[in-house]
């Protein structure tokens, strides 16, 4: 899970382009929207996007968006419970 | 009461070189459009992080917005539906359009799809200076003056503007240039006419 939680980090900051924050700029437990690293509703867009290049995993009902993006935290344990097994 | 409206003061990026009223402010050869805008956003200290997301022609309105309205503009003069932006350019967002279309061969991206029309620079001017006056977008193979001068006046004359950013925001590949004007009713020291030849006085200087 910590190395998930390192890749999506480097992932989120590379697909949003958040060029001024570091990977140990983001605690895990953060909050990625409003108060917490401050995405908006585009970057909501660009998140799945990035579920589904890099894990493989379509986000099919858009209801479970708040949870599984609420942190890198969720997002970690949405992808492994998810992650079509090879 | 004067129907005279001023230019009163210009900022310009082309060349790899950034102007403030025909002064060279900045420089940086050898480089690339998008390194240099990103250079340029660092050396003027924009604490901005959105920039780093838009498009190209986004970042050099933005960074041009910024120069022209820095040191001298006075916004707590006008109420912010007062203020408002007129742009022009000759190949639209096609530089914006060409990129998102690479990105549908595998996953379309949402980053660039919703830069995919060239009005979206005056909604990030906006945005970041708080403007809500009226605003256009218009597509013409060279930069016209003359219409310019004319579309702008005719927003003072009928008191939809008290002050206006316009003139020119272009990028395809690796050409681009923009050259804004700052438009009042109000005169200013060093403001000169809003006229067709100061405009084009102005633009050719600020091109090179």
């Amino acid at each position: 899970m910590d190395k998930l939680i390192a890749d999506l980090k480097a992932q989120i900051i590379e697909q949003l382009n958040l060029q001024d924050t570091k990977p140990e700029d983001i605690s895990d437990d953060q909050p990625l929207f409003n108060e917490g690293l401050g995405l908006d509703s585009i970057d909501a867009l660009e998140l799945i996007v990035l579920l589904q290049q890099h894990y493989k995993i379509k986000l099919s009902n858009a209801e479970d968006g708040p949870k599984v993006f609420k942190s890198v935290k969720t997002m970690a344990e949405y992808i492994t419970e998810h992650q079509p097994k090879v | 009461m004067s129907n005279d409206i001023y230019i009163s003061g210009s900022a310009a990026i082309s060349n790899n070189i950034v102007y403030k009223n025909g002064r060279s402010l900045f420089e940086q050869k050898a480089i690339n459009v998008s390194e240099f805008l990103i250079t340029a956003y660092h050396h003027f200290g924009m604490n901005y992080p959105k920039f780093y997301k838009m498009d190209a022609i986004s970042k050099l309105g933005l960074l041009a917005a910024e120069i022209l309205l820095k040191d001298g503009f006075k916004i707590e003069h006008y109420k912010t539906e007062d203020v408002g932006i007129v742009l022009s350019n000759a190949n639209s967002s096609l530089d914006t359009d060409l990129k998102y279309f690479e990105t549908t061969k595998e996953m379309a991206s949402p980053a660039l799809f919703v830069y995919t029309l060239p009005n979206i620079v005056i909604g990030e001017i906006s945005i970041k200076h708080k403007l809500k006056g009226e605003n256009a977008f218009f597509v013409s193979e060279k930069f016209d003056a003359g219409f310019m001068q004319q579309y702008v006046s005719n927003l003072f004359n009928n008191n939809i503007l008290q002050a206006c950013i316009c003139g020119w925001v272009e990028v395809f590949g690796e050409e681009y240039k923009t050259v804004l004007f700052l438009v009042e009713k109000m005169n200013s020291d060093n403001a000169q006419l809003f006229t067709i030849e100061n405009i084009n006085k102005i633009y050719e200087i600020q091109n090179g």
